[in-house]
C-alpha cells in the first residue's frame, strides 16, 4: 500500500485551513480530488520508474502474435507480478472521504450537536425511511418479489408464474421503460441477461462486434503499465474467488479492452474526476501530442475486476460481456470510486448507511463507536464494490437487478444497514473492531430481499 | 425576448441583529443587500440573476415610482422565496439562480431601488451571502420583419402539364431530392462529436510519464 497515509490527512487539513474563508465549497470538493488524482499519478509515475517499464509500449511482432494465439487463455500465463502494487484500496479511498470538510461549515473542535458522529462529515441530504419507503415503494410487503415470494415453500402460482409470463411478454415487445419497471421486482434467472440488456439499450449490432475487436487489435499493438495491474487485480480479488475464477479469461478479455476504449472518457463530461494526461515523449507540452493514460482514462484500484465478475454468470460472448460491463461502469459504478455530491455517489451513500444506522439503531451504532469500530470503516469495502464478492451470485444478481431498476446506488447503502440491523445482537457483545469484522466477515449465506424489506418495511420505528 | 445588463452599485452586507454585534454567541441569521442604480433612470426589471452562498430564504423589496407626482414607495415584490429545501443541509447551496419579472407579486416597471433580504436560520453555517448579482431590464424589442408578398401569400398550385409515360411522378422525385439535399446540409452543418477510437498519435504511444496539472 502507499506509504503517505499519515501525509495525507496532514495535506488535506493544510488545504482546508487555506481554503477556509475562500468561497466554493465545489472548490473543495475538486481540491481534495485533486490532491487525491496527484496521489494516485504520482505512484504510478514512481512504479513507473522504480521497475524502469515505460507506461506503454508497442509490442514487437513476435509478441503480438503470441498473445493473439493465446488470446482467449490468458489466465495461464504466471508473469511476476510481485514488483506490483495496486495504486489504491478501498480503504485508502476512504480516508480521503472521512477527511472532506465543508470551509463553511461549523465544525468545532469540540463536540457539539453540529459534529456528525459517523466518520462523514460533509452535511448532503440524505433520505430517511420513510422517504426511501416511497422511493421503493416495489419492494413492500404488499408486492411480490423474486428472492423472497419464489422460494420453495411459496406456490409459484402465487407470483412466480405470472411474473415470468409478464418478463416474457415485456421482452416481446422490446419496451426498455416497462422492463426497468418490471425489473424492480427482480428477474427470473431465464430473462435476466436478456432483459438488462434492453434496460441498458444494448443490441449487439455487427459495428458494436467490430469495436471490440478493434479494441482486441488495440490490446494486441501496445502494451500498457496498467494490464499489469489489472492482472495483479484479477490474480488477487476474482482468482481467488470459489465463484469467479473459472471467469479468469474473461476478465483479462474485458478489462484490458476497456482500458483502451476511449468512448469511456465521454463519462467524464458528468464526473467530477478528470482523466490522467500526458504527452508523446519528447513532445512535452504540446497540445497536439497530448493523449490520456491509460486510453479511457480510468486507472483500475483493489478490487477493480469485481465490477465484472458478477456479469460473467450472465453474457458469455465477449463483446456483448463488453458492452454491458462498458455501459454499467459509466452509468453506476464510476460514482463509487470518485468524490461528487450527487445522491448515489459514493459520500452521499456513506451518508446514508451512517445515518440509517444512527437514527434506527442508535443504541448499536453507540456501542460500535465506543469500542473504536466505527461502522462505516467495515461497510465501506462492502459498498465500493456494489457487494460483488462478498453476497452469494444469485443474491447480488437480485440486488443488481434493484440497481437497474431504480437507476440509484442507494439500494447498497440501505442493504448495509440492514447487514448490521440483522446482525445487531452479535454486535452488540464485541468489544473490539477486529471482532466486529469477524461478525460480518462472511455474508455469503445472505439473503438480499428479506433483509431489505425488513429493515425498510417491517422494523418498528 | 433579449434583456440588457442595467450597471448597479451593490452596497456591503449589512447584517439585522438583536443586541450588540459584538456578542459572539450567536450569528446573524438575517443580512440586507441594497441595490442602487446611480447613472440610470428608473426602469422596468426583467430579471435578476446571482449565485447562492449558503442562503436559505430570499426577500426582495423594490423602490417604485408609480407616477410622477407622489413619492416612490418601498413595495415586497418577493417573499422568503425558499433557495434551500433544508437549511442544514448542502442543497441548493451553491446554485446559479434566476428570477424572473412573472415570478414577482408586483409589477416592475419604474424601478428605482432594490433590497435583497437574506435569511438562514440554520446555525451551521459559518456566513452566507449571493455573488455575482446581476439585474436585466427588456432589451429592445427585434424589428418585426416584413415578409415577402410571395411567402405571405402563395400561389395556388399549378396543374402540371400531363407527361409521358415512363417518367417517374415530378412531386416525389422533388420531395426525395430535397430531403437528400436537407440530409446533406445536416451532416455538413453538425460537426459530429464521435470519437473515432484512436488513443494514440500517428500510431505512437511511447508516452513521457503522467503530468499533473
Amino acid at each position: 500500500m502507499l506509504q503517505e497515509e499519515s501525509d495525507l490527512s496532514l495535506i488535506i487539513a493544510q488545504i482546508v485551513q487555506k481554503l477556509k474563508g475562500s468561497n466554493l465549497y465545489s472548490q473543495l470538493e475538486r481540491q481534495a480530488w485533486g490532491n487525491w488524482e496527484k496521489r494516485i499519478l504520482k505512484s504510478l509515475n514512481s512504479m513507473c520508474t522504480e521497475l524502469s517499464i515505460p507506461l506503454a509500449r508497442k509490442r514487437p511482432v513476435g509478441e503480438q502474435k503470441e498473445l493473439l494465439n493465446k488470446w482467449n487463455e490468458m489466465g495461464t500465463d504466471e508473469p511476476d507480478l510481485s514488483l506490483f502494487r495496486p495504486v489504491y484500496a478501498p480503504k485508502d479511498f476512504l480516508e480521503v472521504l472521512i477527511n472532506l470538510r465543508n470551509p463553511n461549515y461549523e465544525n468545532g473542535d469540540s463536540l457539539s450537536f453540529r459534529t456528525h458522529l459517523g466518520l462523514i462529515q460533509v452535511p448532503l441530504k440524505v433520505k430517511d425511511i420513510p422517504e426511501l419507503k416511497e422511493c421503493f415503494v416495489e419492494l413492500g410487503l404488499n408486492t411480490g418479489q423474486l428472492g423472497i415470494d419464489d422460494s420453495t415453500q411459496v406456490p409459484p402460482e402465487l407470483f412466480e408464474n405470472e411474473h415470468v409470463r409478464i418478463g416474457q411478454k415485456v421482452l416481446a415487445e422490446q419496451d426498455s421503460a416497462a422492463a426497468q419497471q418490471y425489473i424492480r421486482q427482480g428477474s427470473p434467472t431465464a430473462l435476466r441477461a436478456e432483459l438488462w440488456a434492453l434496460i441498458l439499450n444494448i443490441s449487439s449490432e455487427p459495428e458494436d462486434v467490430l469495436y471490440y475487436e478493434q479494441l482486441k487489435t488495440n490490446v494486441i499493438q501496445h502494451d500498457l503499465l496498467v494490464d499489469s495491474l489489472i492482472y495483479k487485480d484479477v490474480k488477487l480479488t476474482a482468482s481467488n474467488d470459489d465463484y469467479y475464477f473459472v471467469f479468469e479469461d474473461y476478465l483479462y478479455q474485458v478489462l484490458l479492452c476497456f482500458s483502451r476504449d476511449t468512448s469511456v472518457l465521454s463519462h467524464f463530461a458528468y464526473n467530477s474526476a478528470s482523466p490522467p494526461k500526458s504527452y508523446i515523449r519528447g513532445k512535452l507540452g504540446l497540445e497536439e501530442y497530448a493523449v490520456f493514460y491509460p486510453p479511457n482514462g480510468v486507472i483500475p484500484f483493489h478490487g477493480f475486476s469485481m465490477y465484472v465478475a458478477p456479469l460473467c454468470f450472465l453474457y458469455h460472448e465477449p463483446s456483448k460481456l463488453y458492452q454491458i460491463f462498458r455501459e454499467m461502469y459509466v452509468r453506476f459504478f464510476f460514482r463509487l470510486h470518485s468524490i461528487s455530491s450527487h445522491p448515489s455517489g459514493i459520500v452521499s451513500l456513506c451518508l446514508l448507511f451512517e445515518t440509517l444506522l444512527q437514527t434506527y439503531l442508535p443504541q448499536l451504532f453507540y456501542h460500535l463507536r465506543e469500542i473504536g469500530a466505527q461502522p462505516l470503516r467495515i461497510s465501506f469495502k462492502w459498498m465500493v464494490r456494489a457487494f460483488s464478492g462478498y453476497l452469494a451470485t444469485d443474491q447480488l444478481l437480485l440486488l443488481w437487478d434493484r440497481i437497474l431498476g431504480y437507476n440509484s446506488l442507494e439500494i447498497l447503502a440501505v442493504l448495509a444497514a440492514a447487514v448490521f440491523a440483522f446482525r445487531a445482537v452479535n454486535l452488540m457483545e464485541v468489544t473490539s473492531l477486529a471482532a466486529a469484522e469477524a461478525v460480518l466477515a462472511d455474508l455469503s449465506t445472505l439473503k438480499v430481499m428479506p433483509l431489505l424489506q425488513i429493515f425498510l418495511f417491517a422494523t418498528v420505528t | 425576448m433579449s434583456r440588457v445588463l442595467v450597471p448597479c452599485h451593490v452596497k456591503g452586507t449589512v447584517a439585522l441583529q438583536v443586541g450588540d454585534v459584538r456578542t459572539s454567541q450567536g450569528r446573524p441569521g438575517v443580512l440586507v443587500i441594497d441595490v442602487t442604480f446611480p447613472s440610470v433612470a428608473p426602469f422596468e426589471l426583467q430579471e435578476i440573476t446571482f449565485k447562492n452562498y449558503y442562503t436559505a430564504f430570499l426577500s426582495i423589496r423594490v423602490r417604485q415610482h408609480t407616477s410622477a407626482h407622489t413619492p416612490a414607495k418601498w413595495v415586497t415584490c418577493l417573499r422568503d422565496y425558499c433557495l434551500m429545501p433544508d437549511p442544514h443541509s448542502e442543497e441548493g447551496a451553491q446554485e446559479y439562480v434566476s428570477l424572473f419579472k412573472h415570478q414577482m407579486l408586483c409589477d416592475m416597471a419604474r424601478v428605482s431601488e432594490l433590497r435583497l433580504i437574506l435569511r438562514q436560520p440554520s446555525p451551521l453555517w459559518l456566513s452566507f451571502t449571493v455573488e455575482e448579482l446581476q439585474i436585466y431590464q427588456q432589451g429592445p424589442k427585434s424589428p418585426s420583419m416584413t415578409f415577402p408578398k410571395w411567402l405571405s401569400h402563395p400561389v395556388p398550385c399549378e396543374q402540371p402539364a400531363l407527361l409521358c409515360e415512363g417518367l417517374p411522378d415530378p412531386s416525389r422525385v422533388s420531395s426525395e431530392v430535397q430531403q437528400m439535399w436537407a440530409l446533406t446540409e445536416m451532416i455538413r452543418a453538425s460537426h459530429t462529436s464521435a470519437r473515432i477510437g484512436r488513443f494514440d498519435v500517428d500510431g505512437c504511444y511511447d508516452l513521457n510519464l503522467l503530468s499533473y496539472t
